[in-house]
This record gives structure tokens, sequence and C-alpha cells, in this order.
């Protein structure tokens, strides 16, 4: 089966590359293991919030102090604000309404109640200009009676701290009877389903304005919105007071959403997305990849003209840590990290880990190496690249889709 | 560097200590968000596991509930088999002997040969609403569903009568697992595979006397004869693959998958030998053209809408892509992309009045999709989806391969290879 480009990997740097070549004109194919981390998404994309454990305020700025290993860094500061706009540019074309600037960042309030430092932020939530100043003294925080995945103390005490005089309340509904039945699946994801339906919005609405009468502004778990987008728009509409939205704990109804819309867009524009499918290994000659083999298609070899590796870190497989070895398990890439599992890790927990800067080793065109040598149409994008810690930095999302946008340039040379 | 396989070490038959309870499987699971009662994927599957392991006492039979479409498993992340989980502590624990009806509805062999010696008295029959709600109160299956009609000439008499003496005249053979839809309801399915296997320059033969894949017997609980059926179903696969040289093909999304996956992973029952050979004529079709083996050439004034409903099993299997490149080689062709959604039949789930609601639920979503779409018709590689969609929505159904039937032109196409 022939494709111009071949992406392993369906997260956001796979659908990015996808989507970008794709717009292209070129025919892609991506090749998913199984849905993917988009469904952990808090709403917010992280570019740079933290250096040296100092926050950030202009992470454009702030990256020119990063190491010259780190991604942002290989890929070029002159070229980090222009993929930033086509980034933004290339999310609201798939449909999804983000806001922020990469020369500034601007802040979310997480569901431990505190302010954090981010890049864009879907319009579902609300952006904060300050730090330590939330707009509104009295809140009311409102949780579905039997929901457990939203923590409502965590962010009464957050709140609390910034001043604001919060309020705990449950809402319960017949609609919501049914699924909570069962306690393991409560989920944000089945009461957003309720939602989608259409018929509970009015009466939720009705009961969060007689609960809020006293507030200023309203906080609720953000489980609107699962197939149906217009959920939270209307919920706005129909809530009298301002509605800040906080994500629950996974699998993220926004996050869902995001991963559908994304795809949707990759396969209007004419992309070929399998779900489900693992690539076993590919065919080599000459320093080049000429297909793949999957677990579905089997002898049908996948063939492209370029691939692009966007597997993922450790939690995604992309590569992989035994007792006493590291690599990369498709087809065998040369890794940067350290072979003696004694420097893997800091005794220390919240130490800088040394393993969270692994990756697959790349040449300056973000090519991997094998043995050595650059395979010359196999190139590499997003956390598989390692060179960084994204959880320390708050550089994740950034570093998924700037490296992505920056790979199809290389391609499309 | 030596290329590394990456093989996780499970202590488990199954592999659910893979499982990191990420959640995402109850996203896409159909039946929960219709059917609270059902504890969903994760609660089943590796969750439930854990705690079968320490006592059998905890299997819920509310297991009963899945429908096996195994879309929990195409969308984990970590490669668990949610499907397989739950469908192996069914089997292993589940302590509800299978009703008459469940009899009736499983065998589809015997009651196809039955209904289809008699199938100008049974048709007209099962069809009366008396005779439904008899089924109904009696039996308990849904009066709401209608059984698909039984041929007076099975497929493979008509084979045999019409067909068998042309096929060896062909240089390349395969052979084809008609299954128990193309033999006993809908041998036009067949007599359309032979035309377009003919065209491609293959003769297509019967295996040496195949039986029902057992699909509607695993699902329920008739292990014991599922087993048996496998094994043979395997030797007589064997026969033809490994003797004969001659792959098996399918029109059957269902049958395949069962026969490739279900059997070893379920029943216990290897098929390593015949495994890769077996699979589905779309896929077979796909590969002579990809590799330019053959060209299909088709009819110019053939014009119609349509669009490509996944199967569940197709969705597993990933195999839709086959069926859908070749319909998109039809020229006159405008093609409706669907969402991949399940159509909530699930073989003989929905047949049963316990089920009817959940399963017309679950595939409301997909309904709409298909109501909104204005095609001709709805093409689908399975034969309980198709059944489905034709009772829920206003569209009719027609397979791939009949499609590509009717708009192939025989003469050109077989002009190519022939010279």
């Amino acid at each position: 089966m022939k494709f111009d480009n071949i992406i392993i990997g369906g997260g956001l740097s796979g659908l990015t590359c996808g989507i970008k070549l794709a717009e292209q004109g070129k025919k892609c194919a991506i090749v998913s293991s199984g849905q993917s981390a988009i469904h952990f998404f808090s709403g917010s994309f992280d570019l740079l919030g933290k250096v040296d454990g100092e926050d950030v305020s202009n992470p454009l700025e702030g990256m020119k102090s990063l190491s010259e290993k780190h991604p942002y860094q290989r890929v070029g500061l002159e070229n980090i604000e222009r993929l930033t706009d086509d980034a933004l540019h290339l999310l609201i074309r798939a449909g999804l309404s983000f806001t922020g600037q990469a020369n500034r960042n601007h802040f979310v309030l997480t569901p431990m109640g505190i302010m954090k430092p981010t890049w864009l932020t879907l319009d579902d939530f609300t952006s904060f200009d300050h730090k330590d100043h939330f707009p509104w003294n009295k809140a009311v925080i409102l949780n579905f009676s039997g929901f457990l995945d939203f923590h409502t103390l965590f962010i009464k005490d957050g709140l609390k701290k910034l001043e604001v005089d919060a309020q705990i309340k449950n809402i319960s509904m017949k609609q919501f009877e049914a699924i909570r039945k069962n306690p393991s699946e409560m989920r944000s994801t089945n009461i957003a389903k309720e939602f989608d339906k259409g018929n509970a919005i009015d009466e939720f609405a009705e009961k969060v304005n007689l609960l809020s009468e006293t507030t200023e502004v309203v906080i609720l778990p953000a489980v609107f919105g699962l197939f149906n987008r217009n959920v939270v728009e209307k919920l706005n509409q129909k809530i009298n007071k301002p509605l800040v939205l906080l994500p629950a704990i996974p699998p993220s109804v926004p996050g869902v959403r995001s991963q559908i819309m994304l795809r949707q867009r990759f396969q209007d524009l004419g992309g070929t997305y399998f779900m489900g499918d693992n690539v076993e290994g590919g065919t080599f000659d000459n320093n080049r990849l000429l297909d793949i083999k999957t677990n579905n298609h089997d002898d049908i070899k996948l063939e492209a003209d370029q691939f692009i590796l966007a597997s993922g870190s450790f939690y995604s497989k992309g590569i992989v840590a035994t007792h006493n070895k590291l690599y990369e398990p498709i087809f065998g890439l040369d890794i940067e990290g350290d072979s003696d599992r004694n420097n893997w890790l800091d005794e220390k927990f919240f130490n800088d880990q040394p393993y969270m800067h692994y990756g697959v080793k790349t040449d300056d065109k973000f090519r991997a190496l094998m043995d050595g040598q650059s395979i010359e149409n196999l190139y590499v994008a997003g956390s598989v690249l390692g060179g960084a810690n994204p959880l320390k930095e708050g550089s994740g999302a950034g570093i998924s889709v700037l490296t992505s946008l920056h790979t199809v340039e290389q391609i499309l040379k | 560097m030596k290329k590394e396989i990456f093989e996780p070490y499970n202590i488990s038959d199954n592999n659910f200590e893979q499982c990191v309870k990420c959640t995402i499987c109850t996203v896409y699971c159909p039946v929960l968000e219709v059917n609270p009662e059902y504890p969903g994927p994760k609660q089943s599957g590796p969750d439930g596991e854990r705690m079968r392991l320490k006592d059998p006492g905890f299997y819920d039979e509310a297991l009963k509930l899945c429908l096996n479409c195994k879309r929990c498993e195409v969308a984990c992340p970590h490669g668990v088999k949610i499907g397989d989980i739950i469908q192996m502590a069914r089997i292993k624990h589940s302590k509800k002997k299978p009703k008459f009806r469940d009899m009736i509805l499983a065998n589809t062999d015997i009651v196809g040969t039955m209904a289809s010696t008699f199938a100008p008295i049974v048709n007209p029959m099962v069809a009366l609403k008396p005779v439904r709600r008899i089924m109904d109160s009696v039996l308990k299956i849904d009066h709401h569903r209608m059984f698909p009609k039984y041929t007076g000439l099975r497929f493979e008499s008509w084979y045999r009568k019409y067909a068998e003496k042309k096929q060896k005249e062909f240089k390349k053979h395969v052979s084809y697992f008609h299954g128990c839809y193309v033999n006993y309801n809908f041998p036009q399915l067949g007599k359309d595979l032979i035309k377009i296997m003919n065209a491609a320059g293959y003769g297509v033969h019967l295996l040496e006397k195949e039986k029902c894949c057992g699909v509607a017997l695993i699902s329920n609980g008739l292990i014991k004869q599922a087993t048996k059926q496998a094994k043979h179903n395997v030797e007589v696969f064997k026969k033809s693959i490994v003797e004969k040289n001659m792959p098996v093909i399918s029109t059957s999304s269902t049958c395949i998958f069962t026969i490739r996956d279900e059997y070893p992973h379920l029943l216990g029952v290897k098929n390593k030998e015949i495994r890769d050979e077996s699979e589905l004529a779309t896929r077979f079709l796909f590969r002579l053209v990809d590799t330019g083996k053959l060209k299909l050439v088709f009819k110019k004034n053939y014009k119609k809408r349509i669009s490509y409903h996944t199967p569940c099993h197709m969705e597993k299997l990933g195999w839709s892509i086959y069926s859908t490149s070749l319909l998109r080689m039809i020229p006159g062709l405008d093609f409706v992309p669907l969402e991949s959604q399940c159509c909530g039949i699930a073989g003989t789930y929905g047949f049963k009045k316990e089920n009817y609601e959940t399963s017309q639920e679950v595939g409301k979503p997909l309904f709409n999709q298909i109501d909104n779409s204005n095609v001709d018709f709805v093409a689908t590689d399975c034969e309980t989806c198709k059944w489905q969609i034709e009772m829920s929505t206003t569209c009719k159904v027609m397979h791939p391969i009949s499609i590509l039937a009717e708009a192939l032109d025989v003469e050109a196409t077989m002009k190519l290879w022939e010279v």
C-alpha cells in the first residue's frame, strides 16, 4: 500500500504532522497502536513554563537559556515564533478554538487549585492574567453527586490562598442516576454522554443558577461536550454567573473531543488513520526505509517516500527500558541515553530525572540514526526525541507540536 | 545494533497486567453508553480478572451484556486483549446454561439446513406477525426482528449444479469459505464472488465440507460444540492451504475474524498453519491490484452514491481499507465516509428480546448518520450488520463484492490477463 508519507503514532505529534502534510496535498497515513495521550488533555498546551525551577513569563525569551540539546534549540529559536503561530492556526483550521501567545504565558487554574503558566488554552477553559489574583471573591464549586473524579476540597484550599471564599455543593439529577448505580462507571465521559443527548442542559443550568445566586462565579468539572461540540457554549448562555471549568481525572472530555476533531480534520484532508495497529518493523536498504510491516496488514507492506516516527516516550512505548536495557522497539534505532542503569534515576524523586531526557538519536535534520548512520527518509518528532524534561519545564505539548511542524518543513523542503 | 523485540512479561495467560488503568476503553464501549447494567470493559476485563483470579465467585453474569465488538481492544493504547479477557471469563465462569432459544440462534448450520429445505413454508411463516409474537413470548426472540429469508436452493447445491465444472478451467485457484449466510440465505453473494474471481483469473472451489465458523456458538456459551467445529474447520482449511496450496477466502468479516483470531484466543484451537492464508476476498483482491498482478476494469455507466459501514470485527482486523479502496476504484462511484460505530446487532445478541432495546440504542448514532447521508445504499462486509441497518434505516445494504460484481466489466477485465 503506497503513501507519500507515513506517520507512526497518532497522538498530538503524529496528528500535527499528518494534518500539516495533508494540507500540503500529501497522501498520508497514520498508524496508531491505540487511542492517544490527548485523552489526558488538561485543556492547555504548554510551551515553556519553567526554566531551572523559575517561572517563565515570556517563553520565547526563556528558551534562550535552554541547553543546545533541547528540541527547541535544535529546531532553532529563529524558527520557533513562526511555528507557534503556525500551530495555533492549524488547530483553528481543525475547528479547535484556542487563545494564547507564545511571547507571554497566561495562567489557568488547575484541579489542585493552583495557577499554572501556559501557552494555548482551549476556549472551554478560562485564561487568567495573573498568577496570584483570581478575579472573583466568592465562588461556588459544584460537583455531581457520586462523581469521584473531581476533588473539590483541593480546589477550595487552593482558592483560599488566593483569598477566595469558596463553597462546595452537589447536584443530583435523575439523568445521572443510571450511571451512578455503578460507581466505577460514574466517569466524566459518561456524564458528558448524558449532556450530549441534549435533555439535561436546561434542568442542569437551572439548578446551577439556584445554587449560585449568592456567589460571583461557578466552578464545574470539565465534563461537557464529548461528541456534541456545543454543550459548553449552551451552558455559558444559560448559566447566569461566569463559568470556570476545571479538568477532572481522565479520560478528559475536552481531550477526547480534541482527538476526534484532529483525526476528522486529517481524514477530511484525505488522510488514512489506521487505529489499533502496531508497526512491527521495516525494510531498510542503503540507509533508506522502504516500507513498514504492521500487525494487521502483515504481508501487505505500507510504503512511503518519507516516514515520521512520532511514537511517544516511555509511557507510549516509543522507547522502552527493561531492567538492564534501553531501546527503541520498532526499528532498533540509536538511543540518546545512558547505558548504565545506575545513571537513569536520581534517588530524589522530585529532582530532574535523567531518564526523562532520553530519546531517539537524530541528526541535525531530525532524521533517525541507526548504527550511527542517518536514515535518509525516517524523521523523528515529538516526545520520542528526548533532550528535555517536559514535566519539569512545562513544555510537553510545545515540543510535540513544534518539532512536528519543523520536521514536516524538512520533508517539504 | 540488533533490534530488540519488546515482549512484556506476563504471569497471566491473557495480558491483563498490561492495563495501566487509563480507562480509555470505557469511552469507546458502545454498550456502557446505553445500558448501565453492564460494568464496562475495564471493570469486566482487566479489573475484574484480578478479582476472579482470587475467587471465581467474583464473576458477574452481567458480562453477558458484552457485545464482543472488540472496540475496547482497538482503543487500548497498551494492547490489552480486553474483549478476549471478558469472553474467556464467560467461558470459564458462567453458570447460566444456554436456553433452547440460544441453541436455535447459535446452530446456524442445523437451523439453516432445515429452514432452507422448507424455505417456501418457513419464509412466509416467520414473517407473519402472529408467528413473530409467539416467537417473542415463547422463545424470547424479539418480534421486531425479521429473520433473513431462507433460500430454496442452497449455495452449495447451486455451485455443484451450475458452477463447479467451469472452475477447473482456470490456471489459479482459491477455496471459498462461504459461511452459513451465503449458503442458506443469500447465495447471490457467493455467485457474485465467483463472477469477480473468475474475471480475475481464479477458479473458486468449495472446501471439503466446511462447518459454521462457530461465532454464535461461542457467544451463546456452546463452547464444546464450537471447539469441535473449529477443529474440523482448521483441518479442512489445511487440506486446501497446505496440501493443495490454495488460499481460503471468505465474504464474511466475522467468520474470518473468528477463524483467524477467536479459534486460538478463545477456543485454544491452533491455526498457525492456516491463519495467514485465510482472509477476506476484498483483501485478496486488493493485494493483487496493489502488486500490479490484477487490473479491474469497470463499466462506464455505473453511477452510484454509497457509504461504507465498518463492522466491529472489520475495525478490529483493520481491514476496511481493502473494501473501501476497491470500491473507490469504481470511477462512477461517489463515496461518502461514515464514522466507524457499532450497529448494535452483534450477531445473535440483538435477536434476543432482553437485548432488543440496548441493541437499537447502540445503533442509533449510526442509523442517524446513514439516514442523513442520502446514499443509494450502504456497503458493508458483515451480514448481521446488513440486517440491522436494513431494519433500522431506510437504506438498502450491499456487500462490497456484490457492488464490485455489478460494476465490473467482466470481459474487459478478463482480456487484460487472457492474452
